[in-house]
């Protein structure tokens, strides 16, 4: 196990620049998740830290020791991919042993590890068969079995669930979740799924166009974004957002209604700003900004109510279970508290 | 099919196995002519007309080929250049199929271009150049000379068929088999090689028949009988007055023979869907 520091990390592809000064410390046992939109720059920068990419400058330390350099193999790391990457050509269970093979550990440590590592994921009935014998959830564990093998100092993870289906998604990212709390490795996840970036990770590294947005645990981004992309990438339904100026305490919309602000904001008089507001914090009111329903979606536990209001889609989440038809008129708030405030031209958090 | 009648399937099946039929034929009535002419005794040749089968048969004419001819030293000198052709092109283009493959380097389009312009000039108008360069280096009239001329001309098809069966194996398998402790070089031994065996089996079968039947060079560079190889041999059947058609046919029947083992000993290589499983799907 180890730490990992990233110092002023840049790379360039042709002319166009993928990762801009990235600092990053990832401490010993964390487990990281890097999110964003695809061509943000995550996987390249996962695949530095691998050694798969060449940086442009920089310093990558895993522990103490500088491996800009270092290939791979020298790495100490294991990485799981999207595609699984086994071995078609061998059976389970050398392809758990590889890399204990090529080290020439001795065979009653690698039977030894190969078969906790199998007996922990569930692979014990499947070690003698070969990998398109698998079920795509199957060979996932083996994959993740092929890194627990190694006893690497740091866990890379390249979108591990993306070719999954729904339901095996989320079990194994429980597993996964699950795993790292029996093992403790360090591990970095790269992932274009926020809800698996919020369950998973201890702390979240938000990237957009090769540069971080935003660092910090899961719910901290979640309640205080840094801007307003990190306020629309995560959560789901996505915050709501309004052009608004601001007028005194409140922000005036562009239908004419105002909205109080909270009272950390320190927003200049007729500035230019953003409002966000989260789904669950909207609330039916008596007065307030005017909507009319357009879709109403009960999911059970919740129902989603999507309405327009101030020229823009807006989407409702209530607990309760409204009576709602489309084309009612209904006005909308929120407690201050709730509301974000961003500047209009930097997209900074102004509250 | 769902939809069709009875008589529509019986109809379909028998049309698709007719024209399969007609397809084998057609392919195999030459060889089965060569294989009717060869065991033809000399006398029922001119006078039976033509026949499906000669109303007696011989095996004089694979006597006098296997011991009163030169036949079995161009045998030998054939299975020595194609061996020796397929071998060296086989590893040069799945080298360079790699590097096609794998690498971006400077100028990378420009070797693609290169070899593929060697496949379109007529090899006629390059015997000249050839025979007096390989005459001032001393490889006319030997199998040296040979072996080399065909690896060149058979080098830029292969690495082509070599870059095609090495794209088609994923990176991911590579960068995996790096992360788990091999160097670039191991990784290609262990894991990528094993997955192109059947791009090299290809490989070796083409680059093999393609040598073993090559007639115009062969014809151009070499003159004694010691270094010629069947194809060229062939020819001394053909004499100032007559061809001996039985003895001729009778070569080419037992230059058939190590290409028909060659390919199926090639063939359990030859299957496809060896990477099934590596990747998703």
């Amino acid at each position: 196990m180890a730490s990992v520091s990233l110092r002023g990390i840049h790379k360039k592809f042709g002319p166009v620049s993928v990762l801009e000064k990235i600092d990053l410390d990832i401490e010993d046992g964390e487990f990281v998740v890097l999110v964003g939109p695809s061509g943000c720059g995550k996987s390249t920068l996962l695949r530095s830290i691998a050694g798969l990419e060449t940086i442009d400058g920089g310093e990558i330390r895993i522990g103490d020791r500088l491996v800009n350099h270092a290939a791979p193999k020298d790495r100490d790391i294991a990485m799981v991919f999207q595609s699984y990457a086994l071995y078609p050509h061998m059976d389970v269970r050398r392809n758990m042993a590889f890399s204990l093979n090529l080290r020439k550990s001795p065979a009653e440590l690698i039977a030894e590890r190969v078969s906790a590592a199998s007996a922990k994921l569930g692979l014990g009935s499947l070690l003698e068969r070969l990998p398109k014998q698998l079920s795509g959830g199957q060979r996932q564990r083996v994959a993740m079995g092929r890194a627990i093998v190694r006893n690497p100092k740091v866990f890379l993870f390249d979108e591990p669930l993306s070719n999954l289906d729904a339901k095996l998604r989320s079990t194994m990212r429980t597993e996964i979740k699950a795993l790292h709390q029996s093992l403790k490795t360090t591990s970095i996840y790269v992932t274009h799924d926020q809800i698996e970036a919020m369950t998973m990770a201890n702390r979240i590294v938000v990237m957009h166009d090769g540069i971080i947005q935003q660092v910090g645990p899961p719910l901290e981004l979640y309640d205080r974004p840094a801007n307003i992309f990190v306020a629309g990438f995560i959560g789901s339904p996505t915050m709501n957002f309004f052009d608004a100026v601001s007028q005194g305490k409140s922000a005036r919309l562009g239908d004419g209604s105002a909205l109080v602000l909270p009272t950390g904001a320190v927003v200049k008089e007729g500035r230019e700003i953003v409002i966000g507001i989260r789904p669950e914090h909207l609330r039916f009111s008596g007065e307030g900004l005017p909507g009319r329903v357009v879709v109403v979606e009960p999911l059970g536990m919740s129902t989603q109510v999507t309405l327009d209001a101030a020229g823009e889609r807006v989407t409702l989440m209530a607990l309760e279970r409204p009576s709602l038809a489309p084309g009612d008129a209904k006005s909308l708030t929120a407690r201050p508290e709730d509301i974000h405030v961003f500047d209009r031209s930097t997209g900074l958090r102004l509250n | 099919m769902p939809g069709q009648s009875l008589f529509q399937r019986i109809a379909g099946q028998i049309g698709l196995y007719g024209a399969v039929a007609c397809y084998v034929v057609f392919a195999l009535l030459p060889i089965y002519w060569t294989i009717k002419i060869s065991v033809t005794p000399q006398d029922l040749l001119y006078s039976e007309g033509i026949r499906l089968w000669p109303s007696r048969m011989t095996l004089a004419n694979y006597a006098s080929v296997l011991k009163a001819s030169d036949f079995p030293r161009y045998f030998l000198n054939s299975i020595i250049v194609s061996v020796s052709t397929a071998f060296i092109v086989t590893v040069v283009a799945s080298f360079a199929g790699y590097a096609l493959s794998r690498f971006r380097f400077r100028g990378k389009a420009l070797v693609s271009l290169v070899l593929l312009l060697t496949q379109t000039f007529p090899l006629v108008m390059v015997i000249p150049p050839i025979y007096r360069i390989m005459g001032q280096l001393g490889l006319t009239d030997n199998l040296y000379g040979l072996i080399i001329i065909y690896t060149a001309f058979n080098i830029a098809f292969a690495t082509f068929l070599m870059q095609s069966f090495l794209d088609g194996v994923p990176k991911d398998l590579e960068e995996a088999a790096m992360i788990d402790g091999c160097t670039r070089l191991d990784a290609l031994r262990r894991v990528i090689l094993p997955l192109t065996l059947p791009g090299m089996g290809a490989t070796v079968a083409f680059v093999f028949t393609a040598a073993w039947s090559e007639l115009l060079f062969g014809l151009m560079l070499i003159n004694s009988e010691s270094q010629k190889t069947f194809s060229v041999g062939l020819l001394t059947f053909v004499g100032k007055f007559a061809v001996d058609w039985g003895q001729m046919m009778a070569a080419s029947v037992l230059a058939l023979i190590p290409v028909c083992l060659f390919f199926l000993f090639l063939q359990r290589y030859l299957v496809t869907g060896l990477t099934a499983g590596a990747v998703k799907g």
